[in-house]
């Protein structure tokens, strides 16, 4: 079985006007039944917008300089709005399960491989 | 042939068998690829001396085999290949005859792992660049410095490029599976996209000197055959080949003896491999019945090159069939390369004021040489020299081959030398 990361991406206009926590409830909320129900979901949550985010970095190593950005990491069109975590046995099966999020027509999905622990 | 291109041949057409059996085994692309490139050379050492053994291909799996173990063994360390590791280290215990009748495969299961190979190596999750990167290093074993320089790119990309795609493979878990029926159709047209693309490149290069490249072309054809070999059923794959035929058979005439182009209109056609036609001929015969009377945009193509192949002339050439089999590809497949070609031919069956219409009407090829080109000869059929030359100057800075920017600027010369 492998872990994929399926982000949420929806355009920066509409994730703004339509916040998915109201709108597009009871779609996620149907999605996340069904995949909890055939024992694929392992997690996902829905983000605040990217305006309430804070970008850290710390300059010069560990313990350096603290800089702080009010906004996200890149000015990009499209922003992370949620994920979801998926265990599924290949590419395949996840990208079928991608297709049922609803980011997919209304946004994209990026499905990403989550790399393994190394104890 | 000499015997050492008859070990090429051999260890060339028993190789993706091979390797396609081993990833069964393994379930592991990388580890597959380096334990075959190591019996490759193990075979290029031992078979000078030995001779070609009688079953090539069990002596390939049997050696590729070792050397996987061998590999795993070495990677043990790492976690996850320890199972497989120990897998192996227990089936190395068996008798070595009962290991080479364990080799051969059933001729059904080899076709499986052969389908599971091609439809992995052409997973829409990997980008067309590698996956064309793959189909020629995977599944027609050319070494990676001539995929390199058949899309002029340094050796050090392409081996990256390939190395990404494995790793690709490898960790999003793209399965080695022959699609379902439901996704077949669109899998299996991304695989002749696939062989298509490097057809087109071999024969319409996108930069350099020469006007085809007859080895990637070969290449082309020699995977088409494979494909048909696989999927004999699938019409689309037969008007492939047949496709791929038809346009190989006239690359010995698509240059002239000083390297120049030489355009379908100005070819020789007696230099065309009528052998090559033939058999085009016959595999399109193959699709026909196959499809059922519903003809894919392969099989619209491969009629396309059929009526150009069999004409005994440009001037004799059937353009009411030409035109009619271009309008029935737009219906299906519309681009405006179709509607170029069309346009082409309306010129030849209507005139040059109709072609210029046609021409006129397409959006889209306004950075294409063919389509100022094409502009050009239909300006000057209509006696406007000027605005022909200044086509054909566009047309020459927007050529990507110095072979077709050489045969752009004779043109130029000779418009001008014609009186406004």
């Amino acid at each position: 079985m492998a872990l994929y990361v399926a982000l949420c991406y929806y355009n920066r206009d509409r994730y703004w006007d339509e916040p998915p926590e109201t709108e597009f409830s009871p779609e996620y909320t149907e999605f996340a039944r069904r995949a909890t129900e055939a024992g694929v979901m392992r997690g996902g949550e829905a983000l605040h917008p990217v305006t309430m985010s804070t970008t850290i970095t710390v300059s010069g190593g560990r313990g350096g300089d603290v800089m702080l950005t009010d906004g996200p990491y890149a000015e990009a069109k499209e922003v992370l709005a949620g994920y979801f975590v998926l265990e599924t046995a290949d590419l395949d099966e996840a990208i079928g399960w991608a297709v049922q999020i609803p980011a997919a027509w209304r946004g994209k999905i990026e499905l990403r491989p989550i790399a393994p622990h190394h104890a | 042939m000499d015997a050492s291109a008859a070990l090429v041949k051999v260890l060339r057409e028993e190789g993706p068998r091979v390797l396609a059996a081993l990833v069964r085994y393994l379930g592991d692309l990388p580890v597959a690829e380096d334990a075959l490139s190591e019996a490759t050379i193990a075979a290029l050492e031992a078979w000078p001396a030995s001779g070609i053994p009688d079953n090539p291909r069990a002596w390939l799996t049997v050696v590729a085999r070792r050397k996987a173990l061998d590999l795993l063994r070495r990677e043990s360390a790492r976690a996850g290949k320890e199972t497989a590791a120990y897998r192996w280290g227990t089936e190395r215990a068996k008798d070595e005859i009962e290991e080479v009748i364990d080799a051969m495969e059933t001729e059904s299961q080899l076709r499986d792992d052969m389908l599971r190979l091609i439809f992995t190596c052409c997973h829409p999750a990997l980008s067309r660049e590698a996956q064309v990167a793959l189909a020629l290093r995977t599944l027609a074993r050319l070494e990676v410095d001539a995929i390199a320089r058949a899309f002029l790119v340094p050796e050090a990309t392409m081996a990256k490029r390939l190395v990404r795609a494995r790793s690709k493979i490898a960790t999003a878990r793209i399965p080695y599976v022959i699609p379902s029926d439901a996704e077949l159709p669109d899998r299996l047209a991304a695989v002749l996209v696939v062989v298509y693309l490097i057809a087109t490149e071999a024969h319409a290069p996108t930069g350099g000197d020469s006007v085809a490249r007859v080895d990637l072309e070969a290449e082309a054809v020699r995977l088409a055959r494979l494909l048909v070999e696989l999927m004999p059923d699938e019409p689309e794959v037969l008007s492939l080949l047949a496709l791929l035929l038809f346009t190989s058979a006239r690359t010995p005439a698509r240059s002239d003896a000083e390297g120049h182009v030489v355009t379908l209109a100005n070819q020789d056609r007696d230099r065309w491999n009528r052998e090559a036609i033939a058999e085009g001929s016959r595999w399109l015969q193959g699709a026909v019945s196959w499809s059922g009377g519903k003809a894919g945009p392969y099989q619209l193509q491969a009629h396309l090159a059929a009526a150009h192949s069999t004409a005994t002339s440009w001037a004799e050439t059937d353009w009411d069939r030409i035109i009619e089999l271009y309008d029935l590809l737009g219906s299906v497949a519309a681009n405006p390369v179709v509607a170029l070609n069309r346009a082409v031919a309306i010129t030849e069956r209507d005139g040059p004021q109709y072609g210029l219409a046609a021409l006129g009407a397409i959006v889209g090829m306004e950075r294409s040489h063919l389509w100022h080109a094409a502009l050009a000869d239909n300006l000057r059929r209509l006696g406007r020299t000027a605005e022909a030359a200044e086509e054909l100057e566009t047309a020459a800075a927007l050529a990507p081959t110095e072979g077709e920017r050489r045969l752009l600027l004779s043109r130029l010369l000779d418009v001008r030398s014609e009186p406004a």
